[in-house]
């Protein structure tokens, strides 16, 4: 090797190749950069309006304290407004409804890609849209109406059966209509489609091959399906849930109406009372400049949370494609 | 013996033993080979009938290789045999098919019990790709519900007999789906003989594969033989002839279904068959 000179080469450089697209390709490359790219404007505008419209409220109040403080009144001087208590209110509500909704979403996706004939499924997949279209007011005034009413033996009973967990336990005569658990079951409800259709997306897509594998080795179909289905669509699982959660934290309408919308950090979850970020600015916009301030600051949190929790779960669903951990 | 089959063990002749005392298992299949047999087997996709009365006998312990033209109905006669077939939607059947004189569709018989008994290696491989190559070789005992003391025997030995335990005796714990694709597909056949199947069925289990790959399934099948019944849909004649005791040879018509033509030993099959089709078919005129 040593011993051999060398032949001085020029170092070998990859050539510039450089393709002149067609004029139909480079308008249609401007277009669809310019609408990706008006979204990315439009979120930030809408950020930016937040934060301007916002600042009168932040501005006095100060960011930690209108964050940490739980009371709302606008009626003393100076007037005291804090975020902390419709935020516990509206995590308290989302985190029912997706712990409520995620379960029997995953099943009933389950069902409908793994257990039914075609003709039920196509007809399941036309209900579960279906449940997704119906306006979220009619929800809340259903919610209202009938099952605000009917939902309080349910109430009654988990108090009774699970008192001894600390926020299930209610005080003897107190009112448990208008509970944060009520609007949970509803909201609840309204998520229940989304995480429907994304974790049937993801498990109608479970590779055929290895669910055939699964059978022919004598497996049942849970067995199957606990092999294949369920490691593969777990990523779809976690981001349905995110995405349900998202939708779940800005829910408005269902929840002004279940809930008094009178912030406090309430433990009894069962019990009347309870607010959330969106309900509370649906029903009191018509203020003074700064009480819309202070809405403003609190659709601001809101609006940064839901956006964090949206950008989770869409990391999930698209890391969820590529072959996740099964375990038997 | 026919001259065949000395060749045959000559080729494999690095083989210890033809029939290996198999590692106990607790509720799998009764030991053995079985033959298997269908009866006036028909197949159906909704309407239409793809496999007409179908009387063929798969004699134990002996490799059957099923042969014919694209879309002649083999693949579907093999899945008929392990109940695969009524996964399909819209899929109908008739006829019976005799497992150890039994019939897998009788009454009251449990799929599941017949697909353990009778094992399926398919024409695209199809480990499970995150499980590692030792839970792969495993998963058809935890899926069927059969135990086994010496789990680390049982990988070795079903590795050894699919001719894969040499390459990846060091990486049991790798991702099956980190293997080649002959690797794969002998890890599938490994899987498939884990729970110590009567019946073997293969579908095209080369045809995604290269030569080499090919070869080595071949000789897997060689070893496998007397120890299970093996019945092999291939659309190479030359594998046909290579590994096989007895032959069948399908043919589907213009506008009808797929019929058995005329099954014989290999040896007849591929020198003097009956049917003219059938020596047209195996000489490559046609198909």
């Amino acid at each position: 090797m040593d011993a051999e000179t060398p032949v001085a080469s020029p170092p070998r450089r990859p050539r510039v190749v450089v393709d002149e697209p067609a004029r139909v390709d480079r308008v249609f490359d401007a277009v669809t950069f310019w609408s990706g790219f008006s979204v990315l404007v439009l979120l930030s505008i809408v950020g930016l309006f937040l934060l301007t419209s916002s600042g009168d409220s932040l501005g006095q109040t100060g960011l930690w304290t209108f964050l940490t403080r739980v009371e709302w009144r606008t009626d003393v001087q100076p007037a005291r407004i804090g975020v902390l208590g419709l935020l516990v209110g509206t995590v308290v509500v989302a985190v029912i409804a997706v712990v409520l909704a995620v379960p029997v979403g995953v099943l009933a996706a389950l069902f409908i890609t793994d257990y039914s004939s075609a003709r039920l499924r196509r007809v399941l997949i036309g209900l579960v849209d279906l449940l997704a279209a119906i306006p979220s007011l009619l929800f809340g005034v259903w919610g209202f109406v009938l099952l605000s009413n009917q939902m309080v033996p349910v109430s009654r009973w988990i108090s009774d059966h699970f008192g001894w967990i600390p926020f299930l336990a209610t005080e003897p005569n107190r009112d448990l209509t208008g509970s944060m658990f009520i609007a949970g079951v509803v909201v609840g409800i309204m998520v229940l489609p989304i995480i429907t259709s994304v974790a049937r997306e993801v498990f109608s897509q479970a590779p055929p091959g290895e669910k055939e594998a699964a059978l022919a080795l004598g497996s049942t179909r849970w067995g199957m399906i606990r092999t294949v289905v369920l490691p593969y669509g777990k990523g779809g699982i976690v981001g349905g849930t995110m995405l349900a959660l998202g939708r779940a934290l800005g829910e408005t309408i269902a929840v002004a109406l279940l809930l008094p919308q009178v912030p406090l950090v309430s433990k009894n979850i069962l019990e009347y009372g309870g607010a959330t970020v969106s309900g509370f600015i649906a029903t009191h916009s018509g203020g003074d400049p700064f009480t819309v301030s202070g809405l403003m600051a609190a659709g601001l949190v809101l609006f940064i949370i839901t956006l964090g929790t949206n950008m989770m779960a869409s990391v999930v669903v698209s890391r969820s494609r590529s072959g996740v951990g099964v375990e038997l | 013996m026919t001259t065949i089959t000395v060749d045959r063990a000559r080729s494999n002749g690095t083989h210890p033993s033809p029939t290996p005392r198999l590692v106990e298992l607790i509720g799998g299949p009764p030991p053995g080979a079985a033959a298997i047999e269908a009866r006036g087997a028909c197949a159906w996709f909704g309407d239409r009938l793809v496999l007409e009365s179908v009387d063929l006998l798969m004699p134990a312990g002996q490799v059957t290789a099923l042969i014919g033209p694209s879309g002649c109905g083999k693949s579907t006669f093999l899945r008929l045999l392990n109940r695969m077939h009524e996964l399909v939607p819209g899929a109908a059947l008739d006829g019976e098919v005799l497992l150890d004189g039994e019939d897998v569709y009788r009454h009251g018989r449990r799929a599941q019990e017949v697909r353990t008994r009778i094992g399926m290696v398919f024409q695209k491989p199809n480990p499970f790709p995150a499980m590692s190559i030792r839970d792969n070789v495993l998963s058809g005992l935890k899926l069927a519900q059969i135990k086994c003391h010496d789990k680390d025997g049982l990988v070795e030995q079903s590795l050894e007999r699919a001719g894969l335990w040499k390459e990846v005796r060091d990486r049991l714990h790798q991702p099956g789906g980190a293997l080649s694709g002959g690797q794969q597909q002998r890890l599938c056949i490994a899987r498939s003989l884990a729970v110590h199947p009567n019946v073997l069925l293969m579908d095209e289990p080369c045809s995604a594969l290269d030569p080499t790959s090919t070869r080595r399934i071949e000789e897997t099948i060689g070893e496998l033989r007397h120890q299970v019944t093996i019945v092999i849909v291939t659309h190479n004649m030359q594998q046909a002839q290579r590994v096989s005791d007895h032959c069948a040879f399908f043919l589907a018509e213009e506008n009808e279904p797929g019929r058995v033509i005329e099954h014989a030993t290999t040896t007849k099959m591929f020198s003097t068959p009956d049917d003219r089709r059938t020596l047209n078919y195996v000489e490559g005129r046609f198909g």
